[in-house]
């Protein structure tokens, strides 16, 4: 097949023989699981389930709220012991609510009702499960997957792409996922076919992963769905890259991919759509990579949601040295965290112990204007000025040169013969920006407020000056029947006098 | 593990690249390599005093403006830019010039192109040409006297007495073609007879010619800048664009009129141009940023080198040419941005065809 | 002298002539800078500047009579927003460092007097006649109202907590070039 060209991109060291070569391994069940309530894009979902309550494998923990939302499931059966924060996977490593549940080892499953046959499901249906399941994007972006079917199908797409560009390095989960359960991933993207009504499915799966080349090229015949090889190169996940380099389009700065005609899913996803729609199964557990050159035995582990990081790094044999830096997700857009007992979320693929050799650790230097940073951008940007602005307090400028479309993929800073921090300025300036932008709608709120108040005190002093009035309107009213009353009176006596 | 007061956490990414400015500067010096040894084996003794002059003192130079303004001195020493910029000083100069000329042009380049505009990649102009510039404005003489590769070559004490003691070169003194044409077109001699007994295209071709310290070997130069193409360093647009702008008009100019305008090989292949287009062009912080915007940037840098030399008051005009368009730098970078991913060249989201997306 | 002349006179016209259209083309009504500002202060009429409402503020500002650092609710950001806006130098050596605050009500000093919330320009304090009062911290503009009126000191300013989704990255440390 004919791929097609684009621009920018790195080639990082791989790093990803440790934890590639050996199978899949399931977690042992933690003593505690911390399922947090925000593992998505979209509104944390709501608490359905009360302390001390007892729940089995695939019991609806906490339901989506709002239009894009996703439900958290109970990743095994047990005992919901609390209900509060817990560190967050987050890298300000602030708390969030989560359920912490206490597994009672049976694994009782919850009973589910399984279509015969799944194609025959209304493609709105299909939809309907895989939100119900709590899928979300599992290649990290983590958005619900469900309402990314739901506007596919409305929008017309036309071509289903299958993201099996695991660039980041060390990362090997989807790799091992493709290799050893191409099937139901397989499966899985039939079905995602079926559900958007796209004519073409296509996998695009990265040249220095043979292996799992050929398990998916295997499970894929007959199915008319197309395993293409694409170079192994970083940012080939970044789902408009794959797009871009499977189809040749380009998708629109402000718009979706859905807009060209072309859904994206990761593998990951497919894999879990599978398990929801052919087993009844929602989204408990996922497969992380452990891995970096401070774990003793890298593997990948399907661990379920709410295990921590020391979990999975016990499990693989605990740390050799100590660790220079912990990371959650991969080394290029994942981030340190410090509290081992971060938790698993559904879009984890990877707790990482990195040496300080691996990280690479310099001192920042002055930029030379080498726009090594310039070429290494996929998405066309100049790194290098857009830093300048940013460290001049400059945020307009930066915004001008296209801030908004930085991806944070991160390609500049890894390049950078300098060593400065250039996607730290970037998500530095983006969240001041959106800080700015909260600030200033909060600012029109309270006007409003202000306003509402300054208003509401007038109509009350009018309405008081107004009673006042009244009352004395009404007083002299009542003064003068009286005072006729009494002439009345008088007159009366008189005329009785008289 | 406090959870309420998280220490502060590296941004990502948490692997990088093997490079650093250090490692960068180093690539060009051993490019440059083939070039100097050249130069100090066609010069004798003096080329070499005259080059670590050069780069004893722009170190110096560096070291007393950072410790002035107070700034960390030893990181800066370290990258080794001042030493690359007084190396690309050195082979700019004549290779006999006295050590002074070394000194105060490197101090020059460091302190006053540099360190004033705030220090490494903060300079407008490129510190070794205007540097260059300022030495052959100011000392014309000094700048001139150029050695021709018959000159018979002076021991150690000699080598010093030229470099340190200021012993007169009238005796071995030559004067380079592109300077000779030039004094011989003031007198009416056209360039045909100008150049009877003053070239020979394998001399030309070799470097063996009256000329900079390390100027003069075209297949060196090309050697170093195409390694340094090979390591990323440097792309191909501006040196290419840069040869191709001098090499464009003078086709054409001796076409028309050969007695007037030299040909393709005299200007290729003589003065500074092949050190201009593979290391002076090529300097990151005074050239645009795009690839686009260096080839423009060497393709000025071109036009004008040819322009000077063929009709300008010096013979040879990489380093005015190189200051000019260093000057032009922001105004390339404003108008030659790469296109945005999903926008037009306007910077409009990009429209699409409903049709064609079927 | 002629040609000189002609070329001085010509040159006249034509700026003129540019000045003029200009003028006209890129002609701006009345105080729309003052109708900026308002729209960038609070706008909670609290009055800590010394002048009437924001409104006052703004003419104030405009005419050069008041610093842009005059609004404690806004804060050394919209001092320097302001400094911007007007092209001014900001003297910023008094103000506290990008740290929004906003009001707290100890509830074992509140008395619930509803002395608070009378004053509040923003509703931003909820509460009735003898129960302990709260504040709604995203209607809150840290304008300390409630702080003065406040009988039994229970009430006072704090820096806003950062949670999950007001947290971002800091600018990274200045590299010592």
């Amino acid at each position: 097949m004919k791929l097609f060209g684009f621009r920018g991109g790195i080639h990082p060291e791989g790093r990803k023989q440790g934890s590639a070569d050996r199978a899949i391994r399931a977690l042992p069940l933690p003593e505690r699981l911390f399922v947090p309530l925000q593992q998505h894009v979209g509104a944390p979902a709501r608490p359905v389930v009360r302390v001390g309550e007892t729940v089995r494998k695939g019991q609806l923990l906490a339901a989506g709220q709002g239009n894009i939302s996703a439900p958290v499931h109970a990743p095994t059966s047990g005992r919901v012991t609390a209900i509060g924060d817990h560190t967050a996977p987050h890298p300000s490593g602030l708390p969030a609510p989560a359920i912490t549940l206490e597994p009672d080892g049976e694994e009782r499953w919850i009973e589910a009702e399984v279509p015969a046959d799944p194609y025959s499901l209304s493609p709105e249906e299909i939809a309907n499960r895989v939100g119900a399941a709590g899928i979300v994007g599992l290649g990290g972006a983590t958005f619900p997957s469900a309402v990314k079917l739901n506007l596919s199908r409305k929008s017309g797409v036309h071509t289903l792409i299958l993201n099996g560009g695991e660039c980041e390095p060390y990362l090997t989960c989807d790799d091992r996922l493709m290799r050893e359960r191409a099937g139901e991933i397989v499966a899985g993207i039939r079905l995602i076919r079926h559900a958007v009504g796209a004519k073409r499915a296509m996998v695009g799966i990265e040249d220095n992963k043979p292996e799992a080349l050929a398990a998916m090229r295997q499970a894929a015949a007959g199915h008319e769905v197309e395993v293409v090889a694409v170079p192994a190169m970083y940012p080939m996940g970044w789902d408009k890259q794959m797009i871009q380099v499977l189809t040749g389009k380009e998708v629109p700065a402000e718009g979706r991919s859905a807009e060209i005609g072309v859904l994206v899913h990761n593998i990951a996803t497919a894999w879990a759509v599978q398990q929801a729609i052919g087993l009844g199964r929602p989204l408990v557990s996922r497969i992380v990579t452990v891995s970096g050159g401070a774990v003793a035995e890298p593997c990948n582990v399907e661990a379920p949601i709410g295990a921590t990081a020391r979990d999975l790094f016990e499990f693989c044999g605990g740390f050799q040295g100590e660790p220079a830096r912990l990371v959650l997700g991969g080394p290029m857009m994942g981030h340190e965290f410090s509290n081992l007992h971060v938790p698993m979320v559904k879009g984890s693929s990877g707790v990482l112990a990195l040496t300080r050799a691996e990280i690479a650790l310099t001192q920042a230097a002055p930029c030379i204007r080498c726009s090594t940073c310039v070429r290494a951008c996929p998405v066309g940007l100049l790194p290098l000025e857009m830093a300048a602005h940013i460290r001049a307090d400059d945020l307009g400028g930066a915004v001008d040169l296209g801030l908004r479309d930085c991806i944070g993929c991160g390609s500049c800073s890894y390049v950078c013969p300098a060593h400065i921090p250039l996607v730290h300025y970037f998500n530095h300036a983006k969240g001041e920006l959106a800080s700015q932008e909260k600030g200033k709608l909060r600012n029109e709120a309270t006007r409003k407020l202000a306003e509402a108040r300054t208003e509401r005190m007038e109509r009350i002093a009018r309405e008081r000056e107004e009673a006042a009035r009244q009352r004395a309107a009404k007083k002299a009213a009542a003064d003068a029947a009286k005072k006729a009353a009494e002439a009345a009176k008088s007159t009366q006596t008189s005329e009785v006098a008289a | 593990m406090n959870l309420f007061s998280p220490p502060p956490l590296t941004h990502a990414p948490h692997a990088h690249a093997p490079v650093s400015v250090g490692r960068v500067m180093l690539t060009v010096m051993v490019a440059l390599v083939p070039a100097t040894l050249f130069g100090f084996w066609l010069y004798g003794w003096p080329a070499l005093f005259l080059w670590a002059t050069a780069c004893v003192s722009a170190l110096l130079a560096e070291a007393l403006a950072l410790r002035l303004m107070g700034r960390p001195v030893r990181p800066a020493l370290m990258d080794g830019s001042a030493l690359l910029t007084a190396w690309l000083l050195a082979l700019s100069l004549p290779p006999w010039a006295p050590w002074w000329i070394a000194a105060l042009g490197s101090a020059f380049a460091v302190v006053v192109v540099k360190q004033v505009f705030g220090g490494l990649g903060q300079n407008v102009f490129n510190p070794a040409m205007a540097a260059r510039v300022m030495l052959l404005i100011s000392f014309p003489v000094e700048l001139t006297t150029w050695i021709g590769p018959g000159a018979p070559l002076p021991g150690f004490a000699d080598a010093l007495a030229v470099t340190f003691g200021g012993a007169p070169l009238d005796a071995v003194a030559s004067a380079s073609v592109l300077g000779h044409v030039k004094t011989e077109f003031t007198r009416g001699v056209d360039l045909t007879h100008a150049l009877a007994g003053h070239w020979s295209l394998a001399d030309m071709a070799w470097g063996h010619r009256a000329g900079s310290l390390g100027e003069t070997s075209a297949p060196f130069l090309l050697l170093g800048g195409l390694y340094l193409i090979a390591r990323r360093i440097i792309t191909w647009h501006a040196p290419a664009a840069m040869l191709l702008g001098v090499a464009l008009p003078a086709l054409i100019a001796h076409a028309v009129v050969p007695e007037r305008f030299g040909d393709l090989a005299y200007h290729l292949l003589s003065g500074g141009l092949m050190l201009g287009a593979f290391f002076i062009v090529t300097d990151p912080v005074t050239s645009p940023n795009t690839g686009a915007g260096q080839f423009a940037f060497g393709l000025a840098v071109g036009l004008l080198t040819w322009l000077i030399r063929s009709f300008g008051g010096y013979p040879e005009g990489v380093a005015f040419a190189v200051m000019i368009m260093n000057a032009a730098t922001p105004i390339l970078d404003r108008y030659l941005k790469p296109r945005i991913y999903g926008r037009d060249r306007k910077g409009q989201s990009l429209r699409i065809d409903k049709e064609a997306a079927r | 002298m002629i040609a000189a002349l002609l070329s001085l006179t010509a040159l006249g016209l034509a700026l003129g002539f540019g000045l003029g259209f200009a003028a006209r083309a890129f002609r701006v009504e009345g105080n729309a800078l003052e109708e900026e500002i308002v729209a960038m202060l609070p706008g909670s009429q609290c009055g800590q500047c010394g002048f009437p409402g924001c409104a006052g503020a703004a003419a104030a500002l405009v005419s050069g009579q008041a610093p842009v650092t005059l609004c404690p609710p806004g804060g050394r950001d919209l001092a320097v927003q302001l400094a911007a806006k007007l092209g001014v130098e900001a003297d910023l050596s008094g103000m506290k460092a990008n740290a929004p605050m906003t009001a707290e009500v100890r509830e074992e000093l509140c008395i619930g007097c509803t002395k608070c919330f009378k004053v509040c320009p923003t509703d931003a304090i909820m509460g009735a006649a003898k129960q302990v009062h709260n504040v709604f911290r995203e209607a809150c503009t840290a304008c300390a109202k409630c702080v003065d009126a406040c009988p039994t000191e229970a009430t006072r300013l704090v820096p806003v907590p950062v949670t999950l989704q007001s947290w971002y990255w800091s600018k990274p440390v200045e590299v010592a070039a």
